[in-house]
């Protein structure tokens, strides 16, 4: 029987969230964004599964498939707008794309 | 076992670093496929290989497939490359990566310091998943169920491509019909 440390998985799964988190912080391109969040949702993912073998329950595996779920209808839109931003404004950047800034 | 976890768990963070650093968006995609791939690992050396399917088929398979479906709508090339270069100046990156980094120190300290519990890994299997998925999380279930309708209805709505332009012989057509209809227009209303 093997067993692994509870913390470093969590440490793992915060290592990955804090790796998306840097993207979405520092791209300016949307696609790049986008895949920064997949990568922090699937973080989240991580740490639930490591909870659902923590306490052998199959709760923590629920809540992946939800996660999973609303990755992929969150990505499925998200880059429907990314299409249509690129059709109205040709660009992905964006600092171009401030027509809701306050002046 | 635990060898494995590392492995996977070391390959997982690596490829995700190039993921994020990458300028062409073919070559992220690349090491995003890596990254969940070696995420599905995990998953199985935590003992839920139902999970670990899933993200192969769901995470590697759809979602990369979709992205990869508008990066070549898109034709980003050399050019995107270059103005990605442009933009990742370190002064643009070093500020935000340091306080994420000082955040993620603070969470590491956090889940060392507490008292070190080792878990014995057993497979929870697919059966339990189901069981509990279609029992007590059933609500959830259906709500999931509205959100990809949702998702599904919010995509080919706002997917949509409305053309302005006619085709280039019927430009012509569509002006001169137009210019007929106000003519006419003008005609009978004096």
């Amino acid at each position: 029987m093997m067993s692994i440390q509870v913390s470093a998985v969590l440490i793992v799964a915060a290592i990955l969230f804090v790796l998306g988190f840097i993207g979405v912080l520092t791209r300016k391109n949307i696609l790049f964004m986008l895949i920064s969040v997949e990568i922090m949702l699937n973080a989240a993912g991580l740490a639930f599964v490591a909870a659902s073998a923590k306490w052998q329950q199959a709760d923590g595996q629920v809540m992946f498939l939800f996660i999973l779920a609303m990755a992929a209808a969150e990505v499925s839109v998200g880059l429907a707008l990314v299409l249509q931003i690129y059709h109205q404004y040709k660009t992905l950047d964006i600092e171009k794309l401030n027509a809701l800034k306050d002046e | 076992m635990e060898v494995l976890f590392c492995i996977s768990s070391l390959v997982a963070i690596l490829s995700t670093v190039m993921v994020i650093t990458r300028l062409n968006p073919v070559h992220a995609l690349l090491y995003l496929v890596v990254s969940f791939m070696s995420v599905a690992m995990i998953f199985l050396s935590l003992g839920a290989p139902f999970m670990a399917v899933l993200e192969v088929i769901v995470y590697a398979g759809a979602i990369i497939v979709l992205f990869i479906f508008v990066t070549m709508m898109l034709n980003l090339g050399k050019e995107t490359a270059e103005q990605e270069r442009n933009w990742l100046k370190p002064r643009v990156w070093v500020g935000p990566s340091l306080l994420a980094a000082v955040l993620l120190a603070e969470m590491i300290i956090l889940l060392t310091k507490g008292q070190p519990g080792s878990m014995q890994v057993t497979v929870v299997d697919p059966k339990k998943v189901a069981l509990s998925l279609y029992g007590e999380y059933i609500i959830a279930l259906e709500l999931v169920g509205f959100l990809m309708i949702a998702g599904i209805v919010g995509a080919a709505h706002i997917g949509k491509h409305r053309k302005k332009t006619f085709h280039r012989f019927l430009e012509d057509e569509a002006e001169t019909e137009q210019q007929l209809k106000a003519d006419y227009h003008d005609v009978h209303t004096g």
